[in-house]
């Protein structure tokens, strides 16, 4: 199987006054294509460093982050701006959308950055939020929006490329339980139309519920990977993770 | 690109509302004192230069005695200029014509009230037509002095306009005493917005020299150059030809030869002297209006550190995020601009009305579109680079950090 994202051994520390912290160390994760996986620990386990380090918004101290098999140490901060917005599209715990743009201008934003023209841009705009079921929402700004309703404009934006990587961090922590579940099918259809799902989250419910493969961190450590196969969840080896 | 960020920009500075227009203040103040003060400045020399009653650019005058400064011409003569002066002017080349010109203070009398009023004589024949092209008077009622009239006069717009002096106004047809002499007035002339010029009595000059008993010296002596170009050059030979007649050596002159140029060029130089002053206050507020606009936008980085995050986390560049806080500080500096220029043309315009009410004159102001062109662009200039710096702390945001907010 090909890895479309592939960290090798990476760690990232951060110089807290005398003290290093060892916020992500040594961790190897390999997701490949279409798959759907979680990263799932506790709060200070390092899975917040360890998303952003999948997200190539951060560089790593040590070791090597790769994306779609190319490097991302070596780019330069406009050309990484760029994969970064091609390739993944991202979902917050608090949909970070723009407040003073109205839903279907949050959605084109990515595609400006990208350089795209108005028609083709506001065209895509609409037909994502056609998908996510906002047609009639396209001029509200987003607190004129549920909290549901914004965690699905902002999902639209995260497709706004059409990137073959979608990263959710905590995706329902916003939200009630049942427009949680209405996000969650969204992202699995997502999934079940190709797209690789990256879930990062504190909640082994949701995690087992909806992934296929979890990565356990603890102390900046993966603890354990498991998969599930049929109804079951199996622990993979870790030594095969290891030459 | 650019299109969509400057739409961004502005719906931010929407939504920070009052913070933004608070922002806009000093350079709003700054454009408007600016524009206000030279499209008013302009109007205010051309009222100056008006009340000097000095039009024509092609008249040299010549006075006796040495700078009688800017007082009734004629004050302070040791040895005045004589008829022989003017006929002796008259024959240098290049010379059109030299008009003697008397301006005597003499009493006016009607509906038993008196005030003392400037009296200018008229010459006859060709003399008269320069005299009346030269000071550009033509009549609002009645008619102008011509050959042949005596025993009458016409007098300024303000003896036909302000009852106060007299207790009601003169209007042609009434009679007046000057100096004890019943006079008929004949016209009045039209507004001149000089104060001299409006309050002045106009006579023949043969019934002037009658008046005043002496038919020789003259006050002033109005010299008419065929071209512009010669005036140099006849301002010298009149001064020596002058020096000739009067006997007297270089330096010693007990005469005074000016252009036009010279007299409003030392008026204009205090009032542009006045203005340095005023556009350099004015400064002063654009800075401080730079200042602020840098203050705005570096609070504004930091409030949204998150949305910056964001926007590095869905694709921009650092230079996308520069661009949008730079534009968006230009846009504020180009906002304030357009409002100082509303604010100052309108400025203008009441402080042009308020100086044609104060000293009587007729200017309007003189806004000029290259001035209203730099001033937006300059304002503009002035809010992006007072953006530069906070826009790069805005694009350098490391954007982990920011999405933390």
């Amino acid at each position: 199987m090909q890895g479309i994202i592939e960290l090798r051994d990476v760690a990232k520390y951060y110089i807290m006054g005398e003290a290093i912290v060892k916020a992500v160390d040594g961790v190897s994760i390999k997701i490949g294509k279409g798959e759907f996986i979680a990263i799932m620990g506790p709060s200070g386990s390092g899975k917040s460093t360890a998303m952003n380090l999948v997200g190539s918004l951060d560089l790593a101290t040590k070791g090597a982050i790769f994306l779609d098999n190319v490097n991302i140490e070596h780019l330069e901060e406009s050309d990484l701006a760029q994969i970064r917005g091609q390739k993944i599209g991202f979902i917050f715990q608090s949909f970070n959308l723009i407040p003073n743009l109205t839903a279907k201008e949050n959605i084109t934003l990515p595609m400006i950055f990208q350089g795209m023209n108005r028609e083709d841009r506001e065209e895509r705009a609409e037909s994502l939020l056609k998908m996510v079921e906002l047609s009639d929402r396209m001029d509200h700004y987003p607190n004129q929006l549920s909290g549901g309703q914004q965690q699905r404009v902002a999902i639209a934006r995260s497709l706004a490329n059409n990137p073959d990587i979608i990263l959710a961090d905590e995706p329902t922590g916003n939200l009630d339980t049942k427009t949680g579940e209405l996000v969650m099918s969204f992202l699995e259809d997502l999934n079940k139309k190709g797209k690789t799902i990256i879930m990062v989250t504190h909640d082994p419910k949701l995690a087992m519920e909806h992934a296929e493969t979890i990565y356990w961190l603890k102390d900046g450590k993966v603890e354990k990977v498991t998969e599930r196969q049929g109804k079951v969840w199996k622990e993979k080896s870790i030594v095969k993770k290891r030459k | 690109m650019i299109s969509d960020y400057i739409g961004i920009a502005f719906r931010n500075l929407r939504r920070r509302g009052i913070r933004s227009y608070l922002t806009l203040l000093g350079i709003f103040i700054g454009i408007a004192v600016v524009i206000s003060l030279i499209s008013l400045g302009n109007g205010l020399k051309v009222a100056v230069n008006s009340q000097f009653g000095i039009s024509s650019t092609q008249v040299i005058s010549v006075q006796a005695g040495g700078l009688t400064g800017y007082g009734p011409p004629g004050t302070g003569v040791i040895k005045p200029l004589t008829k022989d002066d003017a006929i002796a002017i008259s024959k240098l080349n290049n010379v059109e014509k030299a008009v003697g010109r008397n301006v005597e203070s003499l009493k006016l009398e009607y509906n038993s009230k008196s005030q003392i009023g400037f009296t200018t004589n008229i010459p006859s024949g060709e003399d008269r037509k320069f005299v009346y092209e030269t000071i550009e008077i033509s009549p609002l009622v009645g008619r102008l002095l011509k050959d042949g009239d005596s025993g009458v006069v016409v007098l300024g717009y303000n003896y036909y306009t302000n009852e106060e002096t007299f207790g009601k106004i003169i209007k042609p047809g009434n009679r007046v005493l000057i100096s004890g002499k019943s006079f008929e007035v004949i016209g009045i002339t039209e507004k001149k917005g000089s104060f001299i010029f409006d309050n002045i009595i106009y006579m023949n000059e043969k019934d002037l020299e009658e008046l005043t008993g002496d038919s020789e010296t003259l006050d002033l002596i109005a010299v008419h150059v065929k071209t512009k170009e010669d005036m140099p050059q006849v301002k010298e030979d009149i001064e020596r030809i002058l020096r000739k007649i009067r006997n007297v050596k270089i330096g010693q002159e007990d005469f005074e030869v000016s252009t036009p140029e010279q007299a409003l060029s030392t008026v204009n130089q205090i009032l542009t002297g006045v203005q340095i002053f005023i556009v350099l206050i004015a400064l002063i507020s654009i800075l401080v209006g730079a200042v602020g606009i840098v203050n705005t936008m570096t609070t504004s980085v930091l409030e949204r550190k998150k949305e910056i995050g964001t926007m590095k986390a869905i694709g921009a560049r650092n230079s996308d995020i520069f661009y949008q806080f730079f534009i968006e500080a230009g846009l504020l500096g180009l906002i304030g601009g357009i409002a100082g220029v509303v604010f100052g043309i309108g400025l203008g315009y009441l402080g042009t009305l308020a100086i044609n009410n104060f000293i009587g004159s007729s200017t309007t102001p003189e806004i000029s579109v290259a001035l209203i062109v730099f001033a937006l662009l300059g304002s503009f200039v002035i809010g992006s680079v007072s953006g530069i710096a906070p826009a790069l702390r805005a694009a350098h945001q490391n954007p982990v950090e920011a999405l933390r907010g």
